[in-house]
């Protein structure tokens, strides 16, 4: 491809790397974040401290210094827990934006009209009925947009994984601008190559929020 | 705790604290950055002329959707190569300052969406003009629903400024990475840098919800 195009090819590798973190990550972040925000809504009390005390430790903290501690102290002693770079990176994002999915799913689980929960009851459904087929179903319509906005969060917190050594799109960038020079055209197809992949994400939740109004 | 070298940890924290100062500097001066701009980028957005709405609604699509890490690495690298060369606390209060800013105007955006239409036409009932009408009608009831939403901004501002260590700016996460790396020990000054940020965030963040409860909160 004629210059400035070339750089793109060099870039692959490591949008593959960022594409594989934020999808391994939001894997991660939804998991936690059905938990907790469950967890949250409980009414045991130890359970409830508890998951607020995630929640809020990880919203309390900037991402970057949760990332170091992660891949830097947790190989420490008292810990001596070993991560790759990618396994840092996937579990310190992924219990990051799991915290922030925790208070959406919390708020949208109390939004559920409580006579549902009620006639739940009065149907004889489990506590474990009632969380799957009536109050999470419900709940999801309320959930999916503002996940659709912390994916593209979550995509770009990755760029944070380059400065722990794991070679994404920011560190393949700045590896090839310290080899080739060529700095403007490479942080701007850097800039672009993140907008091409967060930009469908975010027309896609535009999209879905719509439709969610004329149902 | 086995493992912990406590004399080394309080050794260290006045570092930290004196470094935790620039943090708190860089969040508030970027901050004021966001909130003129990001009203700037709102009005240019309702604006009737094309010109001015079109660039603008672009401009912060764009920034919403890069990184904040490369942008500043664009910013560090690029500007000085056509000659604006700016020290690093500069370039990051322009960076933070900027991609905050997109945020910002969406939450100026929807606070004056949320005003009732009669505002609007009372004003030109009255034959105020444009200017007065933005001034003594608009903003003032505007504002105020709006201020629980830029605190939060405000807070993650805050966290996300550790990534101007990426850039050299020396705030609290710069001092311990510098530390980490002048002693060899990563647990305690990486563990202060979580504790510092929490102390401050997370009462900050209260304070926010009891904002919410006074003012009403705008979305």
């Amino acid at each position: 491809m004629p210059p400035p195009f070339d750089i793109i090819a060099w870039l692959l590798p490591g949008a593959l790397v960022t594409i594989k973190v934020t999808l391994s990550a939001a894997a991660l972040a939804l998991v936690v974040a059905i938990l907790m925000g469950i967890a949250r809504s409980s009414k045991n009390r130890i359970i409830k401290a508890l998951s607020g005390f995630y929640v809020e430790l990880f919203r309390g903290t900037s991402a970057l210094v949760q990332l170091f501690w992660i891949f830097f102290v947790l190989p420490l002693p008292p810990f001596e827990i070993f991560l790759t770079p990618f396994q840092a990176g996937v579990i310190a994002l992924g219990l990051n934006l799991g915290a922030y999915g925790a208070e959406v799913v919390r708020g949208a689980i109390g939004a559920v009209p409580k006579d549902q929960i009620e006639a739940g009851v009065a149907l004889n459904f489990t506590p474990m009925q009632r969380m799957r087929r009536i109050i999470l179903p419900q709940a999801m319509v309320r959930i999916l947009p503002p996940f659709g906005n912390l994916l593209v969060e979550l995509l770009k917190a990755t760029a944070l994984v380059s400065l722990i050594t794991l070679s994404d799109l920011t560190f393949e960038g700045l590896k090839l601008q310290q080899t080739v020079g060529r700095t403007t055209e490479i942080f701007t197809i850097l800039l672009f190559a993140y907008f091409v992949i967060a930009y469908p994400l975010s027309r896609g939740v535009h999209w879905l929020e719509n439709r969610r109004e004329w149902r | 705790m086995q493992g912990v070298d406590w004399q080394f940890a309080i050794e260290i924290l006045p570092k930290l604290l004196e470094a935790l100062l620039v943090t708190i500097k860089a969040t508030f001066i970027a901050f004021g950055i966001a909130a003129v701009l990001g009203l700037l980028l709102a009005l240019a957005r309702r604006s009737p002329s094309r010109w001015l709405s079109w660039p603008s609604s672009a401009i912060v699509e764009f920034f919403r959707s890069t990184p904040l890490l490369v942008q500043l690495y664009f910013l560090y690298y690029v500007l000085p190569k056509y000659g604006f060369k700016l020290p690093a606390f500069v370039v990051g209060m322009i960076g933070l300052g900027f991609y905050y800013a997109s945020y910002t105007s969406e939450v100026y955006r929807a606070g004056i969406e949320a005003l009732p239409r009669g505002q609007w036409e009372a004003a030109r009932a009255l034959n105020l003009s444009s200017l007065h009408t933005w001034r003594a009608i608009i903003l003032p009831q505007a504002i105020p629903p709006m201020i629980p939403s830029l605190g939060n901004y405000l807070i993650g501002m805050f966290k996300e400024t550790p990534m101007l260590a990426a850039i050299t700016v020396v705030e609290v996460f710069q001092q311990a990475k510098i530390i980490t790396s002048d002693t060899f020990r990563a647990l305690e000054p990486y563990t202060w840098v979580g504790i510092l940020f929490f102390l401050l965030s997370y009462p900050s963040s209260l304070l926010v919800q009891r904002l919410e409860v006074h003012f009403g909160s705008v979305k």
